[in-house]
């Protein structure tokens, strides 16, 4: 424990390196996510309309900007804005969490919750698993393209983005789509409190009626993109989607 | 009534700590909650212990000097400071935990006193505004609309207690920090130091090793004065205003 505290006064402190700095970075990049998620699973209803549409929908998204952008172009930006947001939310995150673990090394013998969502409580760990999924899902349609359904790794299903879709939520997969299922209500807590959190990182909730708003966004956005994402899995494991 | 105490006690700032447990009998339901402790002192003095040492001053709830984390919850069950909370918000044969305020900018001086100078630090740096002295100014010289005055009132009322800090997981200064902010950037004499004032405090906040704040709202439900979350958002876009315009 450190005995003496700091003493001195800070002359000429930089708003640009500071904790509210490093929050409001966090609250940037994860709009940015909030964006591509909701894009993102916009995409995906497209499964519903059949393996052409979707296709089709998949086609399109390396052919967008021909000839001004190079095929696939779309989805190198894409990538390179993500992989910087990611840097900088998790980058602030780890740094945050240190501070705050710094700042209490000794925890109470008895600490009551009164006020904090369970959604607000589980952010630190809930990224953690949210992570973890990540690197899966992108192994799985993205970088490897694992099929662990029928037909293996034969190339009529990894190159069918349709079906390598379908292959994955099958019903002897059942445990595919509980692990998805999981990631969305992961997902879904993550949201409900990192958007209200964003909105009064912005400075956006100063009075109670806008913060009682930025709550509802919170619930909103979190059962769009959970919910949404979520019908994709469901409907194939029942065999709707096929 | 009769209580089963838990209480911890440090002998100084280096010393490991540890909660202890005292029976005591004879409480009064009248008694203020640091009524109770010098109860508990009379009859450790009078077995030759060391009686639990615990800041207070005004004991009327406005000089923000008395602590305490009371079973988990910073200053007790109540919305109010520990010294205006009274044993009538307990019951007979209750057992109560009493802890120091736990942050590391808040170093414990023994027992259940803390040293909370990063405070006053963070005021120095910057939570005032630089007026002439002399002769009082005429009231109503500087009109102020009546919503910002409020506000500015409101949050005035903040006692730096640091009961915010205590409740946050993150231990964030960030109500107490907001309540300044909001109380001195809503008056026009505020406007000229609003924007070099929000990035030294905060910077100070920061050199003294407090948390970022995540949002979660323990440190508003803590407060004994009710400051509201919304001052934290003044804070962040103060900020915000702040990188931009320099
Ligand atoms: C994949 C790894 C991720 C990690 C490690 C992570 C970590 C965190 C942590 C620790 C917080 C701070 C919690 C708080 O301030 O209460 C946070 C906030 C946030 N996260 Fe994430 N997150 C991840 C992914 C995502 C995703 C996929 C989204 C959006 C779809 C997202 C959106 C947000 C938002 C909007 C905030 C609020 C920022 C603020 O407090 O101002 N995050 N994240
Ligand atoms: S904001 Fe409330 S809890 Fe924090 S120091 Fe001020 S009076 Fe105490
Ligand atoms: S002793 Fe002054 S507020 Fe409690």
């Amino acid at each position: 424990m450190r005995a003496v505290a700091t003493t001195t006064l800070i002359k000429g402190a930089r708003s640009t390196r500071s904790t509210i700095a490093l929050k409001l970075l966090m609250a940037a990049s994860g709009i940015v996510f909030i964006l591509f998620v909701l894009v993102h699973m916009y995409g995906n209803l497209k499964a519903f309309s059949g393996e052409l549409a979707y296709n089709e929908y998949a086609e399109h998204l390396r052919t967008f900007g021909e000839p001004y952008l190079p095929y696939g172009g779309l989805l190198w930006i894409l990538r390179v804005v993500l992989l910087g947001s990611l840097v900088a939310h998790v980058g602030s995150a780890v740094a945050l969490s240190m501070r705050a673990h710094a700042q209490r090394p000794v925890k109470y013998a008895v600490k009551k919750n009164k006020a904090s969502s369970l959604s607000s409580r589980t952010m630190r760990w809930g990224a953690v698993a949210l992570l973890l999924f990540v690197v899966w899902h992108l192994l799985q349609f993205t970088i490897v393209k694992i099929n662990v359904g029928a037909g293996g790794q034969a190339a009529e299903v990894t190159e069918n983005p349709f079906r390598l879709l379908t292959a994955a939520f099958q019903p002897e997969q059942w445990w595919m789509v509980v692990i998805y299922l999981l990631a969305m209500l992961a997902l879904a807590f993550h949201l409900h409190h990192g958007t209200f959190s964003a909105i009064q990182t912005l400075g956006f909730t100063n009075t109670a009626e806008s913060r009682a708003r930025a709550r509802v966004a919170g619930w909103v956005v979190a059962i769009v993109v959970a919910g949404g994402f979520s019908l994709v899995p469901l409907f194939t494991v029942f065999g709707v989607i096929s | 009534m009769k209580l089963t105490l838990k209480i911890w006690r440090q002998a100084n700032a280096s010393e490991k700590g540890a909660l202890k447990t005292y029976e005591l009998d004879g409480v009064s339901s009248d008694m203020s909650f640091l009524e109770m402790l010098d109860l508990l002192n009379e009859q450790l003095l009078h077995n030759d212990e060391e009686p639990v040492a615990f800041d207070s001053d005004c004991r009327e709830g406005i000089c923000g000097m008395c602590s305490l984390m009371i079973n988990g919850e910073a200053h007790g069950p109540e919305v109010t400071t520990t010294c205006q909370l009274h044993m009538r918000s307990f019951k007979d044969g209750d057992t109560i935990t009493i802890e120091p305020w736990r942050a590391t900018s808040f170093p414990i001086v023994k027992d259940l006193i803390v040293d909370r100078s990063a405070f006053d630090r963070i005021i120095q740096n910057g939570g005032y505004i630089s007026a002439n002295t002399g002769s009082a100014p005429e009231a109503n010289s500087v009109p102020a609309p009546r919503d910002k005055a409020m506000r500015a009132f409101n949050t005035a009322t903040c006692i730096g207690c640091g009961a915010c800090v205590a409740a946050c997981p993150n231990g964030s200064a960030s109500l107490f920090l907001g309540a300044k902010i909001t109380h001195l950037g809503e008056l026009p004499q505020g406007q000229p130091e609003r924007y070099s004032r929000v990035q030294s405090m905060v910077g100070q906040h920061d050199a003294e090793g407090f948390g970022g704040c995540t949002n979660i709202g323990e440190c508003a439900a803590a407060c004994p004065k009710e400051i509201p979350l919304d001052v934290i958002s003044q804070l962040n876009k103060d900020l915000r205003k702040s990188m931009i315009l320099g």
